[in-house]
């Protein structure tokens, strides 16, 4: 791959291109153009694709793009929402409820972004605390309690980095969370629905199911954090959605998810109940798949799942240490 | 006229170089009290700073040194490679980085596993690598890890995890969160066997690795002034658009607001983990 800034290089070949064209004098420039040209469309082929992961990284943050309560109101009925984790407040930034999934009794959680900027300065652009998580931690055990599977729908930029955050121990709270989620004995079914920002993502996402949207993206850092650390500036935001691989299709082919999930023709913001109602067919699906599991191969295929995830070589290391 | 003739030529000035006494590789100076030190002091001193107890970060290997009985460990694991899955390029070739970092520390990634005495108890210690990719948790050190959790639970021994990572590796993309996710499914299993797992946090220990493992031991117990968080203080910067508090995200303000067990000085580290050890194992 090349490294230097694809679109200067289309210009330069551009340029030469019209040189050569302007005094055709043998066959030998004609051919030379040719080349050109092909070298040419690769590179357009390439700045194309930078361009449609970028948008479909814009796509998983459009402001109409449906939130966790639209997904809640249309997919599931009687939502009763529970709030506060007990220990120190009620983070809006992440929704816990139980509500009926086609008759049946669940649990969902779900990050919730705002609408207008009242409500996104409310819900914290859908940056959560440790409150947030805790609360979650605390729904999902009375879950287990009564048996009652568990529904996550992911849409977070990440876990908010401030100094309260820090201080009640975020990076505490989402560590947990992994850890037993990989043990509740309840069936969960993941959702990626937007944006997958990390370990604020990871927090409410250890389940049985991984499944994603087609407009969604789920990443270990934001194509903006990355540009910001490894090419030291803002610049190289597409060229970073592009590395890191984000996109469902990408995770999908690494096994890292287990379906991606269709959106309406111009994407979820275009038409919400559409949407709700592709998903709501697919959670029906793996739903009634996790019921008829016992749930000690249950527990194991979840293991194995997250077990399996990496890969790796074997090769001797190149200097002995001692 | 002068009454007096010089007859001898005047001293040579002594040459530049020689004027300078070559003290280079045996000093370094202590960044908390600027006081200079002799290395080997410094280095029998543990790499605490003899005047002011300023922890220098060490190795791994150093790390393992100090930790088992005579220094004596055996290694697992070290022959795990990351392939480069995603082919990640940025300013330069992730590839490159990686052959660079094995290149300076002689090591596949940025975690060594060892297996040893620990005061005449079997314990299994993985030593993270601060001086490869920043200590990073890519595959590597995710599958290096977890198989360090599932031997303990196959053999019944009390894990130790030493920390020093910036956190989940970006050139591994998703598959770097995922090992979070992988270690702690391993960590679940651990703890329900009640199988003890002392987690050591060193300076840095930040982002994904601070959110997994870092945080699950029965004992969280961290060096002296470690940065330790989950955001970066630079990331928070940004986002509060605030100034930081002196001394946030050091082990002292985590231990104040209640997310440590303990501080403890590196060269009592040892005499920790043994009485901890026999409060959890000996019956």
């Amino acid at each position: 791959m090349n490294n230097s800034d694809p679109k200067a290089q289309i210009e330069l070949l551009q340029k030469r291109i019209r040189e050569l064209e302007s005094n055709i004098d043998s066959d030998s420039s004609e051919e030379k153009i040719k080349q050109l040209r092909q070298e040419m469309g690769l590179l357009q082929a390439e700045r194309d694709k930078l361009d449609s992961i970028w948008k479909k990284t814009q796509l998983a943050r459009h402001e109409k793009r449906p939130y966790t309560l639209d997904y809640i109101h249309r997919i599931f009925s009687d939502f009763q929402e529970i709030h506060g984790d007990r220990r120190f407040a009620d983070d809006p930034a992440i929704i816990c409820g139980m509500a009926h999934f086609e008759g049946r009794q669940v649990m969902v959680i779900g990050h919730q972004k705002g609408r207008d900027l009242k409500e996104r300065q409310y819900r914290n652009f859908g940056c959560a605390n440790p409150e947030g998580y805790r609360k979650a931690l605390r729904v999902m055990k009375m879950a287990e309690k009564y048996q009652r599977p568990l529904i996550t729908l992911v849409d977070t930029p990440g876990a908010y980095p401030s100094i309260g955050a820090e201080e009640r121990g975020q990076a505490e709270a989402i560590a947990l969370n992994i850890r037993e989620m990989a043990a509740l004995t309840i069936p969960i079914l993941v959702v990626v629905i937007g944006e997958g920002g990390s370990g604020g993502a990871l927090g409410i996402a250890v389940g049985d199911r991984i499944l994603m949207l087609e407009n969604s993206f789920y990443s270990v850092i934001s194509p903006e954090g990355c540009s910001a650390i490894l090419w030291k500036d803002q610049e190289h935001m597409r060229e970073a959605a592009q590395a890191l691989k984000i996109t469902a299709e990408d995770l999908l082919s690494f096994g890292l998810i287990d379906e991606v999930v269709p959106e309406p023709e111009n994407g979820a913001h275009a038409d919400h109940d559409a949407a709700a109602e592709i998903l709501k067919n697919h959670l029906r699906r793996h739903l009634e798949d996790l019921l008829a599991i016992d749930v000690e191969t249950r527990l194991n295929e979840r293991y194995r799942k997250f077990r399996s995830m990496g890969v790796i070589e074997s090769r001797a290391p190149v200097a002995a240490g001692r | 006229m002068a009454w007096f003739k010089k007859e001898k030529q005047p001293i040579a000035p002594t040459p530049e170089e020689a004027r300078v006494v070559r003290t280079e590789g045996l000093f370094t100076k202590c960044p908390q009290c600027s006081r200079a030190l002799w290395k080997k002091d410094l280095e029998d001193n543990l790499g605490v700073c003899t005047k002011c107890s300023y922890h220098f970060r060490i190795s791994a290997r150093r790390r393992l040194e100090l930790l088992f009985d005579e220094g004596r460990y055996t290694e697992y694991g070290s022959d795990l490679f990351s392939p480069d899955p995603l082919g990640f390029h940025d300013k330069r070739a992730y590839a490159d980085r990686l052959q660079e970092a094995r290149r300076t520390t002689g090591l596949n990634d940025a975690v060594i596993n060892a297996a040893g005495q620990l005061s005449g108890r079997k314990v299994l210690v993985c030593a993270m690598e601060s001086n490869f990719i920043s200590g990073s948790m890519g595959c590597v050190v995710g599958e290096m890890i977890t198989l360090a959790v599932e031997k303990a639970v196959e053999d019944q021994t009390p894990l130790v995890i030493i920390s020093a990572s910036g956190g989940a590796r970006m050139h591994e993309g998703t598959f770097s969160l995922m090992q979070m996710a992988k270690i702690c499914s391993a960590l679940a299993r651990l703890d329900r066997l009640r199988i003890p797992y002392v987690s050591i946090l060193t300076d840095p220990t930040t982002g994904g690795v601070t959110a997994s493992f870092a945080m699950l031991g029965d004992l969280n117990i961290a060096e002296p002034g470690a940065l330790i968080g989950f955001a970066g203080p630079r990331v928070i910067e940004q986002t509060i658009r605030q100034k930081l508090p002196k001394g946030f995200q050091r082990s002292e303000f985590l231990m104040e607001r209640g997310m440590l067990d303990a501080i403890v000085d590196r060269r009592q580290i040892k005499d920790f983990l043994t009485r901890s050890l026999c409060f959890f194992c000996d019956r």
